[in-house]
């Protein structure tokens, strides 16, 4: 399982059938082809999944789709590492792990990687079956070149 | 004579929401209500007019945790409407599928939501602080028991690929033997798990339950089996509304249920352990025997070693499905939809599901009822609550509180199921 080289993940998340949900997979397939081969792309719907790739990588980046009420298409980056993120209103289930549990699981058990950048894009529509809206596609490309950029 | 209530507001780590209001009189309780606020889900009707080839999708949707007990309850009963009989793999990818789900919703309920109470953390997250190998332990288990869903369902949460009659796709046998290993090394974790769970401090509460779960002939129940109880109960599932009484109660947007020879019940892990307890892989067996469990157990609290025990048979159940699996020839049979009543039961990781749906000629549902294990256990937990709360009263608020949502958590409620979460309400005090 774990591997010997440095790695960096990048890690799209979100539900790809849901409008704006799936902002994270759209950018990771921006990515494919476009990044270095010791550059792990992945997609995951369940946060409790996020686990075990952050653990064995050295450097990670998220992206999700968030809901916070500034404009669709904004783009909060957050520093996993250096903070926690800030609670998000009305996402809590007992029944799975919600993104922030995950992370700060993660970091009680020593798992997060080194550098660990979440990108939260806000969403328009999360419209079953809708595709990207426009702000949050310009988003998403924006996003990729700045992970594009670090490497 | 002087009366007082006690609330305990929203409940933390179960899953919906949910409160507990005690009635005190004269210093005694004299109701316990687990009072569900959830709003209700209306699935039953919202499946009427809809094909009867779409329930198990519709269904799924109920939970995401126990999304595979919804289809397999669904397409089990329309099968069995249509006289349909499953080849062995279809029945073997169908049980796999199943462990899959026992697997991950069992393995974070022990880990990151019941495990804290025994000790004394007031969530996993700082459980995870001072026990990082057991978390790291359990978190292991549910990704393999997602993986398991993953590769079966073609996702882990509300899979897509089950059908009635069979499968829209099969994995090959290379898929799945590709899974071994990962599952060996879920087996060990299980058994670490079991061994870790027996060394809590449980309070000593046991009690009569009534159990009911499923039966089969030689296996541990997870799709079909009759519906059997320790005070002699043994049915077909589709009798199940003749023996078994839902009702409506002023505190709760969730139906109650129970016998309708009188009394509440308990399904779930407890009730199948205690019933089928001959019917575990023989490792479980061991594990259960060298945990200190007995063939009978009747405390609640040691339910997590129970479920321990049953995240183990499943790594077990799934080696033995995946080592003799040869694929399908066809995904699925060939069949009429047909006017029928269509009814199964099947083994959720909370208990006993139920399904009943009548079908016109042409596979339309006119009628469903659906009976999840939450509802089911609401008056056992209630019973829980008035019988193990006692010395508590005393107490500060805080003590009884914990000591209530305990109770609750024994029993891993999902009240987002039932209604169809905790706030403590002690009345008369």
């Amino acid at each position: 399982m774990s591997s010997s080289a440095p790695r960096t993940v990048v890690i799209g998340l979100g539900n790809p059938c849901r409008g704006d949900d799936a902002a994270g997979a759209h950018c990771v397939e921006l990515l494919r082809g476009r990044v270095p081969s010791q550059v792990e792309l992945l997609r995951c719907r369940e946060p409790a999944a996020l686990l075990e790739p952050l653990a064995r990588a050295h450097s990670a980046y998220l992206i999700d789709a968030c809901r916070s009420g500034a404009a669709p298409g904004t783009v909060q980056r957050f520093d996993v590492c250096a903070h926690s993120l800030p609670a998000l209103p009305g996402a809590l289930s007992t029944h799975g792990l919600e993104l922030a549990e995950a992370l700060e699981l993660a970091r009680v058990l020593g798992a997060l990687p080194m550098h660990c950048v979440l990108y939260a894009i806000e969403g328009q529509s999360y419209t079953v079956g809708a595709p990207l809206s426009a702000p949050v596609r310009r988003a998403v490309a924006a996003v990729a070149a700045d992970i594009l950029s670090a490497h | 004579m002087a009366s007082k209530t006690i609330r305990i507001e929203a409940l933390t780590r179960v899953e919906g929401e949910g409160a507990v209001r005690l009635t005190l009189r004269d210093g005694r309780i004299s109701r316990a209500q687990l009072r569900i606020f959830e709003p209700p889900r209306l699935f039953e009707a919202l499946l009427r007019g809809r094909s009867y080839t779409e329930a198990a999708d519709i269904t799924a949707r109920i939970c995401g945790i126990c999304p595979v007990a919804y289809q397999m309850s669904a397409v089990h009963a329309m099968e069995s409407a249509l006289g349909l009989q499953l080849s062995a793999p279809v029945r073997a990818l169908r049980r796999l599928l199943y462990c899959g789900e026992w697997i991950e919703s069992h393995a974070l309920h022990i880990t990151l939501l019941h495990a804290p109470d025994f000790l004394g953390y007031a969530s996993g997250i700082e459980m995870a602080r001072e026990h990082g190998d057991a978390v790291r332990r359990g978190l292991t288990l549910k990704q393999t028991g997602n993986e398991l869903v993953a590769l079966l369902g073609g996702r882990e949460v509300h899979p897509v690929t089950v059908r009635v009659g069979g499968f829209y796709r099969v994995p090959s046998r290379a898929q799945l033997l590709a899974l071994t290993e990962r599952l060996e090394r879920a087996r060990e974790a299980a058994l670490a798990t079991v061994r870790w769970t027996a060394q809590f401090d449980f309070p000593a509460c046991d009690r009569d339950y009534t159990f009911l779960a499923l039966r089969h002939p030689t296996e541990y129940p997870f799709n079909e089996g009759r519906i059997v109880s320790n005070r002699g109960l043994d049915i077909a599932p589709a009798d199940f509304e003749a023996h078994v009484e839902e009702l409506q109660v002023k505190h709760s947007t969730a139906l109650h249920a129970q016998l309708r020879a009188g009394g509440a019940y308990l399904t779930g892990p407890l009730a199948r352990y205690n019933l089928n307890f001959e019917r575990l892989a023989p490792i479980a067996r061991e594990a259960a025997l060298e945990a200190g469990l007995t063939r009978h157990c009747t405390n609640p609290f040691r339910s997590i070693v129970v479920r321990a025990v049953e995240v183990l048979h499943a790594c077990d159940e799934a080696l033995r499905i995946i080592e003799r699996y040869e694929p399908p020839d066809a995904a699925d049979g060939e069949y009429a939809p047909r006017a029928a009543m269509a009814i199964a039961a099947t083994e959720a990781p909370r208990g006993l599901l139920y399904h009943r749906y009548r079908l016109a000629a042409d596979g339309t549902i006119t009628e469903a009822r659906i009976v999840p294990p939450t509802s089911q256990n609401q008056a056992a937990i209630e019973e829980d609550l008035l019988r193990f709360t006692a010395e508590y009263l005393e107490q500060p608020q805080e003590r009884l509180r914990e000591r209530c949502e305990r109770l609750v958590r024994n029993h891993d409620p999902c009240i987002s199921c039932a209604t169809h979460f905790l706030r403590l309400e002690v009345t008369g005090r």
